[in-house]
């Protein structure tokens, strides 16, 4: 089965927000609810670098070990969703993601945020797939279409890239060999620190 | 530690600006009200229409039910040509698919593209008629609009002359639109008809024309994969045309090219370049005769190349000699270790390609830098083959198709120029007398010591610039040279922020008689609350609810498709200049051979129109059907040369969208061309010579290549631009069918010799040429030294508010001259600066550009609730160093002062490194404030943008381009302090 990736190359993102907007349009994300955005490291220094930041889907995602009502699943793609009837708005998760990925659309240090929305590589949630339902709920379901997520397929550069890990790691692999560094990928240094030279 | 460009603070975004948003999300899609909200969703309720249910049914591209119909047309956000893919429910746009197909965008947008679905629905568009009654807005009825603005024009030309009543356009025309308009404006009787080409790549068409020909890119984006060097001087791809670093990055990872950015800011773009050069804002010239003079010095010229198809480069040779890397380092602020190896980079490491925006043409030098531009690249050989070239980024869909068809002051369309052939050649295609077209422009009396004009002279007087619409109404009657000052503007999609000296612009709204307003927004103009009355607003359809073709900025045609009807009441450009003509009386004469459908003209009819008029120009061959079958065929071509396999049905052999010149009829199935000037091609293949068009000889030198002609040539030399008369010499005329030489014979009358390749209406000249492999447009040499200019080889000139005094009398500006029917007294007026010291009192350098999600005037994209969302401040960039001196801290709002009128804007600061110290840069999108005060309440109830701004032109300066009138955006002084 395949294991649903985004790799973002920081060797070719410009922040365009093409990204951003892409979601906002597939999905009508209202105002204040950013399920994706780019995030500029050195802003206006040499080294400035950007990188296209959304839920990671990751493969032991920590939102899901501490929902306290058990509202995450994870898709036979490996894709990481969540209820919306099921979510009460704590907010637990939000703190553990390590990306920021989880939205609410109420501020609110005490009492529900509302319920918790966030990226879903668009791939809707638990409703009927292409359902009304699903898309007022969670936005498009691309991935039932046998499309990618809209970010990907419209990134400028192509510096963001989506769908099965093996073939975003052979794409990009191709990619390292091609340009003769590996720096690019985001949070290369801090898998590799200095033990790997580029 | 993570920043933002906007800074940490948090926006100041008020309640007003947002009124409608969050319930515009619920009605779309019941979002917070499904989200646990519900009391909050609740109390919006109120606001969900019948409409906006129904839409939000319709709404999502993956909900099955019913058919999603696929449409096609072009972003128009800027000038690589993306094709939008729209999804289509029951008339709404529900949804936006990536354009795959496509070899220009394969797929990818940039944010603005990404959510183009918003600017058609978005709610903040102007939904009806309105005029301004005592300073308040009323509706009106589009009957009612058309009479009282037909009526009042009239009026305001009964008593004051054609001459009076501006016609701006704009460049999201269609290329239809744009060749509708000024023909229009040849109708009633005036050459003051321009567009936005004025203030953004004027220059560059008068500096590539005046050298080699034509007025446009070389290559194309997708050649830039081809280069092994690039240098991007004066542009920020990254932000201004996102989806070209596609090609750009591609091509530097592929060939490992050197990508070498030339900027005093260091953009985003510098961000992913292998070098990052800072120079001085307005020293442009120093820096390439800089890098010239290590050419010259070490030998990295292409002897072969210049010797034979370059005239004059012993001229720039003697100029360069005096830039030395000392003086160089001294003018420009460029290090000469860096800048040699620069240098040595693009003339050793080819093909090399030299791309600009803005930074190089926004300037009182513009057309002089972007003549040194290219004398780099000839002195280097890097033009006519693949990776090389003037790659020259153009800024709105069509602004390259509005230009070649003409909302220029200065020619009719297609470069014709305005001369009496170039009259009688329209007066043909037309169909109309060329008397009757004389008739209806203005006689010009004798004024303060000017010469009377005739009619005919008149008619062949260049018009009134748009950078200086309201000088030509401020300034004293005897200064202006025409019948009358103007007393009315036609505004159609023109922001009113882009030009440079707000406060002035202001004065001369004051002061018109009339002023109409046709765009999708209300724009600036609405905004700056300068007008009681007689002012109108029409709303008009945007380019993506329109049938037609655009030419991106590598002047490949697109054909759009209308995504849904016109929403609210807008009407097109096509039928609003219908409605006028018929109230003007020409409605007939001006659509004679144009289907008008139930008082729509036609898109395509317009564009037979164009092909069978668009010989100079290579705008003969694109036939609506040819366009079509591209826009179908997208997928067939290749993404590096952008051609179509032989075997390819429909479109086979052709360059995708088919690049001008496309030469000949559309049924000789000319492919197009790909790469101007590139010998190494037949011409039937999109092969071509630099262009004769300047003489065949000039002080005993020859102006006619030598040794260098296009693959397959008969003539195996130089040669000038063929008539039939040189036909008949060279004994082709036998080829010409009998069609074509009556036509030939009707049109030259008692002097058929005279006739040439580019006002044979036969199309016969063409085509013989073609077959003998032959540019009939001549094959000349490029120009080094154009001597039609008032600086025939580039000399560094101060801008006219420099921080450098010390420099102004060694480099000053152009004597002050009248140009464009009034002075410009730039001399003056740096004179004045240095004689009052005013580098003193504001020593900081201004200089401005684009960000990415807005662009231009910013009314659509900051109306645009997926992009306003994004960036919802102006600011200003200021340098950490200068930030420190004034106290000022990061996301603190600050006054910003202008050298001129007083003018100050009240903006955020943005303390960073990006920009050198003493310089400073803001984004020119924003409008809405003014001088410090809030205008939101002078919009029309409901079509105010998301966010609104200071103008950053409400600071900039005067300042004028000799040779097209461009503006000075890009180097002006300012001083700025805490508020």
């Amino acid at each position: 089965m395949a294991r649903m990736k985004f790799l973002c190359d920081a060797d070719r993102c410009i922040e365009c927000n093409a990204c951003v907007t892409a979601c906002k349009n597939e999905h009508d994300v209202p105002w204040g609810i950013n399920r994706r955005r780019v995030v500029t490291i050195n802003d206006g220094k040499p080294g400035e670098r950007s990188v296209s930041m959304a839920c990671m889907h990751c493969t032991d995602p920590p939102c899901a070990a501490v929902c306290p009502v058990n509202c995450f699943y994870q898709t036979a793609d490996a894709v990481v969703l969540h209820s919306k009837e099921i979510c009460i708005g704590c907010g637990y998760c939000f703190y553990a993601c390590p990306f920021g990925a989880p939205q609410f659309p109420k501020l609110s240090n005490f009492g529900s945020r509302g319920k918790m929305d966030k990226c879903t590589y668009c791939a809707g949630g638990p409703d009927v797939d292409l359902s009304l339902k699903e898309y007022e709920r969670y936005g498009s379901n691309r991935l039932a279409e046998g499309k990618l997520p809209l970010c990907a397929e419209m990134c400028s550069t192509k510096a963001l890239l989506a769908g099965d890990s093996d073939m975003v790691a052979d794409i990009y692999k191709q990619r390292v060999m091609v340009r003769g560094y590996g720096s690019g990928a985001w949070g290369w240094r801090t898998a590799y620190r200095e033990t790997v030279t580029i | 530690m993570l920043v933002k460009r906007r800074g940490s603070a948090r926006p100041d975004i008020s309640a007003q600006a947002l009124s409608g948003l969050a319930s515009a999300a619920i009605d779309r899609r019941s979002f917070l009200a499904r989200s646990g909200l519900a009391a909050a969703g609740l109390s919006t309720l109120g606001t969900l229409t019948l409409g906006a249910v129904q839409r939000a049914k319709a709404a999502g591209s993956s909900v099955s039910g019913p058919e999603v119909v696929i449409r096609k047309n072009i972003c128009t956000h800027c000038s690589v040509g993306c094709t939008v893919t729209a999804e289509v429910v029951n008339g709404v746009w529900v949804g936006q698919e990536p354009s795959w197909e496509s070899p220009l965008n394969r797929g990818t947008h940039c944010c603005k593209g990404a959510s183009i679905r918003e600017i058609v629905h978005g709610d903040r568009r102007l939904r009806y008629p309105m005029k301004l009654v005592g300073g308040q807005w009323q509706r009106i009825s589009w009957n009612d609009a058309i009479d009282e603005i037909a009526a009042k024009t009239l009026a305001i030309r009964e008593a004051n002359g054609a001459d009076s009543v501006y016609w701006l356009g704009s460049a999201k025309f269609t290329n239809e639109a744009a060749y509708l308009l000024r023909k229009f404006a040849a109708f009633w009787g005036t050459n003051s008809v321009d567009h936005q080409a004025r203030i953004c790549h004027s220059t560059t068409v008068a500096g590539v024309a005046n050298t080699w020909g034509y007025g446009a890119q070389t290559n194309s984006y997708n050649d830039i994969r081809n280069a092994k060097t690039m240098i991007i001087m004066g542009g920020n791809p990254a932000e201004a045309h996102p989806v070209s670093l596609q090609h750009v990055l591609s091509g530097k990872e592929l060939n490992k090219a050197n990508l070498i950015v030339i900027d005093p800011r260091f953009t985003r773009t510098a961000a992913h370049a292998t070098e990052y050069v800072r120079l001085r804002p307005g020293t442009d010239i120093p820096t390439i005769w800089g890098m010239l003079w290590h050419i010259f010095q070490n030998g990295w010229e292409d002897k072969q190349f210049i010797a034979e198809r370059v005239y004059g480069m012993d001229a720039v040779r003697k100029e360069v000699e005096k830039w030395t890397p000392d003086e160089v380092e001294r003018v420009t602020g460029i290090p000469g270790a860096q800048l040699k190896h620069v240098a040595e980079l693009f003339a050793t490491q080819r093909p090399s390609t030299l791309i600009w925006c803005m930074g190089a043409t926004q300037h009182t030098v513009g057309t002089a830098n972007v003549r040194a531009f290219c004398i780099l690249c000839l002195a280097t050989g890097n033009v006519g083959k693949p990776g090389t070239g003037a790659n020259i980024f153009r800024g709105h869909t069509n602004v390259q198709g509005a230009t070649d068809l003409g909302l220029d002051v200065t020619t009719l369309p297609l470069y014709y120029g305005l001369v009496e052939g170039a009259w009688k050649h329209w007066a043909r295609v037309w169909d109309v007398e060329y008397d009757w077209l004389q008739a209806r422009f203005d006689e010009v009396p004798a004024i303060a010591g000017r010469k009377a004009r005739t009619r005919k002279e008149n008619m062949e007087t260049p018009g009134i610039t748009s950078t200086r619409w309201f000088d030509a109404v401020n300034l004293p009657a005897e200064q202006i040279d025409q019948r009358t000052g103007l007393k009315a503007m036609m505004v159609f999609g023109h922001g009113g922020n882009t030009v440079t000296r707000i406060p002035q612009a202001v004065e001369g709204m004051k002061k018109l008689d009339l002023l109409v307003v046709a765009d999708p927004h209300p724009t600036t103009f609405a905004a700056l609350n300068a007008r009681q009355d007689n002012t109108y607003l029409l709303p008009i359809a945007t380019s993506l609810e329109m049938e037609g073709s655009r030419t991106a900025s590598n002047r490949s045609l697109q054909w759009g498709e209308k995504i849904v009807d016109p929403v609210f009441e807008s009407k097109d450009d096509y039928q609003v200049m219908y409605l006028l003509a018929e109230k003007y009386g020409f409605a007939e004469g001006l659509f004679k051979h144009i289907k008008v459908d139930n008082k729509s003209p036609q898109a395509d009819d317009i564009l037979r129109e164009i092909n069978r008029g668009g010989w100079s120009t290579g705008y003969c061959g694109q036939s609506p059907e040819r366009l079509k079958a591209h826009m179908r065929n997208q997928s067939k071509f290749d993404l590096v040369t952008l051609r179509a396999p032989k075997d390819t049905p429909e479109v086979g052999g052709d360059y995708y969208g088919l690049p001008w010149p496309c030469w000949g009829k559309p049924e000789i199935r000319h492919p197009g061309t790909h790469i101007l000037y590139n010998t190494n091609l037949h011409v039937k293949d999109g092969g071509s010579t630099f262009r004769a068009r300047f003489g065949v000889e000039r002080g005993g030198e020859t102006l006619l290549a030598e040794n260098s002609f296009s693959l397959g040539s008969e003539l195996t030399d130089g040669y000038p631009e063929i008539t039939f008369g040189i036909m008949k010499k060279l004994g082709w005329d036998a080829d010409l069918t009998q069609d074509e030489r009556d036509t030939i014979t009707r049109i030259g009358g008692d002097n058929p010799d005279t006739v040439s390749w580019a006002i044979d209406l036969s199309g016969g000249i063409q085509r013989v040429c073609l077959d003998h492999g032959i540019m009939f447009y001549g094959n000349g040499k490029a120009r080094a030294n154009a001597w039609n200019l008032p600086d025939p080889v580039p000399v560094h000139r101060e801008p006219i508010y420099t921080p450098r005094a010390d420099l102004v009398g060694k480099y000053p500006t152009r004597p002050d001259e009248r140009q464009f029917r009034i002075p410009n007294i730039g001399f003056s007026v740096q004179k004045s600066a240095i004689d009052r010291n005013i580098a003193r009192d504001f020593p900081i350098v201004l200089t401005s550009g684009r960000i990415v999600e807005f662009e231009g005037g910013g009314e659509e994209t900051r109306s645009n609730r997926w992009l306003a969302e994004l960036q919802q401040d102006m600011f200003i960039e200021v340098n950490v160093q200068d930030a420190a001196e004034r106290g000022i801290k990061d996301g603190q709002v600050v006054w910003v002062y202008g050298a001129e009128n007083g003018a100050r804007i009240k903006v955020k600061a943005l303390v960073t490194e990006r920009v050198g110290r003493g310089v400073a840069w803001m984004p020119f999108h924003f409008s809405g404030w003014y001088q410090g005060e809030d205008m939101r309440g002078f919009y029309p109830k409901g079509a105010d943008p998301i966010v609104l701004g200071e103008s950053a032109n409400t600071v900039t300066s005067y300042g004028f381009d000799p040779v097209t009138g461009m503006q000075e955006p890009k180097a002006t002084l300012c001083q700025i302090r805490t508020s």
